[in-house]
């Protein structure tokens, strides 16, 4: 792959950052956006934005076709059964808040088991705590290895008779852990239990199907895989979508409203009050058509090149600490310390050099006290991350040790 | 190369706090105990004060955090050390200007806190700068409840 030409594709990888050419490496928080989709969504508001599944007009029709045709291109890439398992979410959050809330509510009761683990997000985490608290169920925690992965048998060991439901991230945003979702997958049913997954980190980076894992809820953002900020995907399988009500009512969502009652419309739309992302739509639809232009294998390669080099260029580094594990099983990111400087001070140092990293707890607070850290800084690769731009960012983070040991 | 922009929000008065942080640990049986922390950053600050007939007789802070907070932690203990609250309030005023780029008035008695000015040209560190501020501000605001 030309990783030159790719880059020409993101107008903001030509900015300047304190006078320095701009290394973005916080794509983990959110992907930049190529001119394909910028352009996309700028021609939707200039040529056909409409409403959605109303009225008969040209424009509302033709705004419809392009949201609906981004979900099919959605389930395509990530090979869902059928479209109506595609639900239009405003992102990974919102979507395990809406599995949490709603197929929760339906199967969970009085003394059930929800299986989690320290490496969540607070999104994958806090939506189950409160949903344990509503009914009087228990969050058990699958404990992690000392590298910042999860072994099966560990998964196997904390399921039980009362285990309803397995959340757990497909990767970690902080130790860039790959789980094998596929294995859990089967634990869980093996176990009459249900797995919903966080793969916000997955998606944008790797082939993902959700019939091969055999998921009943997965959960995925727009913005972290080059689409715009706003939208986000629950797949979940047809036969249990179909059993949950709704969290949200309003517009589109009915099938006929009564003065004191309603009926609901079929899924997807179900799920989807009100006017919905449809710009957002028409973005995610460009950028799942950029990531296959360049296919998601060859992403996933250039990333594991990337982290490979980085790992081995940071691990040189004295005084350095690196979090989760080894770099053939870690997805594209790095978090770690450098000893004597605080994450937000090398963020800060780092970014006079136009270089972006995360610095902080990562909406990862008990993984922090996991990794007996307050805090950290993640480097994370894309696509359109260099070599040469690792070597910057080495030689930046030597600098920056060497600017804060220094005897003020 | 250089790092001539950090110096000027590093200065060596505030990394000497924060190698050397002034008032570290708790005051026994103070009087006023307020934490506080940044939940974007995860940064976190405990202030103990001992206050009698509206004096801070004594005052001490722990936490986790960057050399920006922990030194205008470390520094403010020093400048509100036997002070009137209502002076140590008036100081929390002026270095929240001084942050904001507005006209502040900070007096020598108030001993290194203006080294911090710097960090005005930093939006996003101003945050980790106020938290001490914000915590003590907190701290006078919930004992007048009492």
């Amino acid at each position: 792959m030309d990783i030159k030409k790719i880059r020409q594709d993101f107008p903001i990888l030509g900015e300047q950052v304190n006078g320095k050419d701009l290394i973005y490496l916080d794509t983990s928080a959110t992907s930049q956006t190529p001119l394909k989709v910028i352009e996309a969504m700028n021609d939707y508001y200039r040529e056909y934005n409409s409403n959605v599944h109303r009225g008969v007009h040209t424009l509302g029709t033709k705004a419809t076709d392009a949201y609906e045709k981004a979900r099919m291109k959605v389930r395509s890439f990530i090979n869902a059964k059928r479209f109506e398992e595609i639900v239009y979410t405003r992102g990974t959050t919102a979507a395990i808040n809406l599995v949490a809330r709603s197929f929760g509510d339906l199967v969970i009761e009085e003394g059930d088991e929800i299986v989690v683990n320290e490496m969540e997000h607070h999104a994958n985490i806090v939506p189950w705590q409160q949903l344990a608290k509503r009914k009087g169920a228990e969050l058990v925690f699958i404990p992690l290895e000392e590298d910042g992965t999860i072994a099966l048998d560990s998964v196997k060991a904390a399921m039980s008779d009362k285990t309803k439901i397995v959340a757990i991230t497909h990767v970690s945003n902080v130790l860039g852990t790959i789980n094998d979702i596929k294995s859990i997958a089967e634990i869980a049913h093996a176990h009459n239990a249900y797995i919903s997954v966080d793969g916000a980190q997955a998606v944008p980076h790797m082939a993902v199907d959700v019939q091969e894992l055999d998921v009943d809820f997965y959960a995925f953002s727009g913005h972290k895989m080059l689409g715009p900020t706003g939208i986000g995907i629950l797949y979940g399988k047809a036969e249990l979508l179909d059993k949950m009500e709704p969290i949200e009512y309003g517009g589109d969502m009915i099938d006929y409203v009564y003065k004191t009652e309603s009926t609901w419309t079929d899924l997807p739309v179900k799920f989807e009050a009100g006017t919905p992302m449809i710009a957002e739509a028409v973005g995610l639809n460009a950028a799942i058509d950029y990531i296959n232009e360049l296919g998601i294998d060859n992403i996933y390669q250039h990333e594991k090149e990337l982290v490979a080099y980085a790992y081995d260029k940071m691990s040189a580094i004295e005084g350095i600490e690196i979090y989760g594990p080894g770099k053939d099983k870690r997805a594209g990111l790095i978090t770690f310390n450098l000893q004597g400087v605080h994450p937000h001070d090398l963020a800060t140092a780092l970014d006079s050099e136009g270089i972006a990293v995360r610095a902080g707890h990562h909406c990862a607070q008990p993984l922090m006290k996991w990794c007996e850290a307050s805090s950290t800084a993640r480097a994370s690769f894309y696509i359109y991350n260099t070599i040469e731009e690792i070597d910057q960012f080495i030689e930046s983070l030597e600098k920056t040790k060497e600017f804060f040991s220094y005897e003020f | 190369m250089n790092f001539n922009n950090l110096n000027q929000l590093y200065r060596s008065v505030i990394m000497d706090h924060y190698k050397t942080p002034r008032n570290k640990g708790v005051v026994e049986n103070g009087s006023m105990t307020v934490e506080m922390n940044n939940p974007t950053c995860g940064d976190e600050i405990q202030l103990t004060l001992n206050v009698e007939a509206g004096i801070i007789k004594d005052v001490k802070f722990q936490g986790e955090g960057c050399s920006i907070s922990m030194s205008s932690a470390s520094m403010m203990t020093e400048a509100i050390m036997n002070q009137p609250v209502d002076k140590a309030l008036e100081m929390a005023a002026e270095f929240s200007n001084m942050m904001l780029g507005e006209d502040y008035h900070i007096t020598e008695d108030m001993g290194d806190i203006e080294a911090l000015q710097g960090v005005s040209q930093f939006p996003a560190r101003i945050k980790c700068a106020t938290l001490t501020w914000k915590a003590l501000e907190k701290g006078f605001k919930e004992s007048e409840k009492i």
